[in-house]
């Protein structure tokens, strides 16, 4: 049986990076927690894209940073900041999609 | 290396006029800091700040924080550094800034001597490096053009930890830098002092955000970092908070694209060798971090320019049948707005923020339908001029208040306004025109303008 992502992770946000760019940050519990999804890439490309409905184009990288036990997924932002259309200056209500992951 | 055996920072607060508990300032000015240094602006808050030359940050908190930290700097002889002075850092920003410090000062007969560090770059020496190919657009952004120049109203540069040490160099008490890079005003004083200045800069990374990198964290209060020869030790001055590896090394993340590598002007800082270990008592050691310098220097240039002006009207709707067509009324109100406007282009400019259903996410929204009982519609008018924006969110919110929908049985009006009048004009809107990176090598574009004050009046300017 799959448990939600809210279970392993304790940081799940969204900010820009720069009036350009994305970025989402996954900090997990413990270190055994980051290791798990790191060895089965749980969090990689073709999944963000699905996930945040973007093309896989999009996504800059994803970086696994062990000395936070946390995962680094960086897109490009839907539009520069402040863009017409806009919906989030700061970026940082973009998270949502990823508290749909399971493991 | 330094004759000190330890070089430690006060950072009072994650922006300057965010606020900090008068008891962590105390505590951290009782570790008799070598520098005060602050970051006190963002691009965060949108373009607008920046085109228009206005800061973010309340004129009444600026002044309520810098008047503790040029206090205790002056009566201590403790340097106080402050960078993007203003929240965008343009000539008009800094100025602003300056104009505080000088009513700080002649309300507290204060003596210093102040270096004063605008960021700005001619928009001519832009277009030059433009046409030389010296300048190379930053990740996801558009191509220069010279006409993007040109409508720029406010053009900087994020400048680095050179002109901040020229300025203490010629022993300014007080540093007001235009448009900075975050860490060059921590890490300016001890590199000078013969720090490391990969531990230096990304020390300055962290202490930019104040508490915020501390457990629990917070944006408003104080956070000191001490630099040794071969590491950095960072703390928090309140007790209801403490530095642990985690808060640091997460801390990292924030607002980065990669936490292994942050680029800064002329190099970059390499955390790939980095190792926090936690000192006990909300400590934490920090040591490993590289500065890389790069082949040629290059600096990131900042403008935003004009795009037109704007106009919103706030309502809300609790009819279940409006609210469960609310995709198809809007197509609809688009269409017979498109219908009457004479120049059709004009309506590309309708914007409606339906909050309640996606108005947070847009389309990118993976939830498509709102389980919501009540909406709120912010409709938005973007046009090249006010009068025109005006028409359009007028005729905008007049269509949809009355607008006869499929299966309405609510006749009345479809609206609910909280204000009268129910539009508001908002002036003019701008886009980040730059973000582009230029090849400045040896040059020396950023001077520093030293002023004297004695007993709080200017006597001197050179």
């Amino acid at each position: 049986m799959k448990k939600s992502i809210l279970e392993a992770a304790k940081v799940i946000r969204s900010k820009n990076a720069g009036p350009f760019e994305l970025t989402f940050d996954i900090i997990f519990k413990n270190a055994e927690y980051f290791e798990l999804f790191k060895s089965r890439q749980i969090i990689n490309e073709e999944k963000m894209a699905e996930l945040l409905q973007i093309k896989r184009e999009d996504i800059i990288g994803i970086v696994w940073f062990a000395p936070a036990n946390a995962v680094k997924i960086t897109i490009k932002r839907p539009m520069p900041s402040g863009a017409p259309g806009e919906t989030d200056i700061y970026g940082a209500q973009q998270h949502a999609p990823l508290l749909k992951i399971e493991f | 290396m330094s004759n000190q055996k330890e070089f430690r920072v006060l950072s009072p607060t994650a922006i300057l006029g965010y606020g900090f508990p008068e008891s962590s300032f105390k505590k951290g000015i009782e570790r008799k800091p070598h520098l005060i240094a602050v970051d006190a602006g963002s691009t965060d808050p949108g373009p607008f700040y920046l085109g228009a030359g206005k800061p973010f940050t309340d004129r009444a908190f600026v002044k309520r924080d810098l008047r503790y930290m040029i206090k205790a700097g002056v009566a201590k002889n403790i340097p106080v550094v402050v960078g993007t002075a203003g929240g965008s850092g343009a000539s008009v920003h800094l100025e602003w800034c300056r104009q505080i410090v000088l009513e700080i000062a002649q309300e507290e007969k204060l003596s210093f001597k102040m270096g004063v560090i605008p960021a700005d770059v001619e928009k001519q020496r832009v277009k030059q490096a433009l046409a030389e190919g010296k300048i190379s657009p930053l990740a996801c952004v558009h191509e220069l053009t010279e006409s993007m120049v040109d409508e720029t109203t406010y053009l900087v540069a994020q400048i680095g930890t050179e002109p901040v040490a020229d300025a203490l160099e010629a022993g300014c008490q007080v540093v007001l830098a235009g448009r900075c890079y975050d860490p060059a005003v921590f890490a300016a004083l001890p590199i000078m002092k013969g720090y490391d200045p990969g531990l230096a800069l990304h020390m300055g990374k962290i202490l930019e955000c104040a508490a915020i990198a501390a457990t629990p964290g917070s944006g408003a209060d104080c956070a000191l970092g001490t630099l040794t020869e071969d590491s950095f030790i960072l703390e928090a001055l309140s007790p209801k908070r403490k530095f642990t590896c985690e808060s640091a090394a997460a801390h990292t993340l924030y607002e980065k694209s990669d936490p292994y590598h942050l680029p800064g002007p002329g190099g970059m800082i390499d955390l790939e060798k980095c190792s926090f270990s936690d000192l006990g008592d909300g400590r934490v050691e920090v040591k490993g971090s590289r500065f890389v310098a790069d082949e040629t220097y290059r600096i990131k240039l900042e403008g935003a320019r004009p795009i037109g002006f704007r106009s919103i009207s706030i309502a809300g709707t609790r009819d279940p049948i409006m609210i469960a067509n609310i995709d198809t009324i809007i197509d609809e109100v688009r269409q017979q707005l498109g219908e009457m406007a004479q120049e059709n282009d004009q309506a590309q400019g309708l914007f409606f923020h339906v909050y309640g259903k996606n108005g947070v996410m847009g389309p990118l929204e993976p939830q498509k339908e709102t389980g919501s009982h009540e909406l709120c519609i912010i409709i938005e008018a973007l046009c090249p001029t006010q009068a025109q924006a005006d028409t359009l969110c007028s005729v905008a919110r007049s269509t949809l208040l009355h607008y006869g929908y499929e299966g309405r049985i609510s006749t009345a009006g479809n609206l609910a306004f909280p204000f009268s009048p129910s539009d508001i004009g908002m002036g003019k809107v701008y886009e980040f025109s730059l973000y582009h990176l230029l090849e400045t090598g040896d040059e020396k574009l950023f001077q520093v303008r030293v002023e004297e004050l004695v007993n709080g009046e200017l006597v001197k300017e050179s």
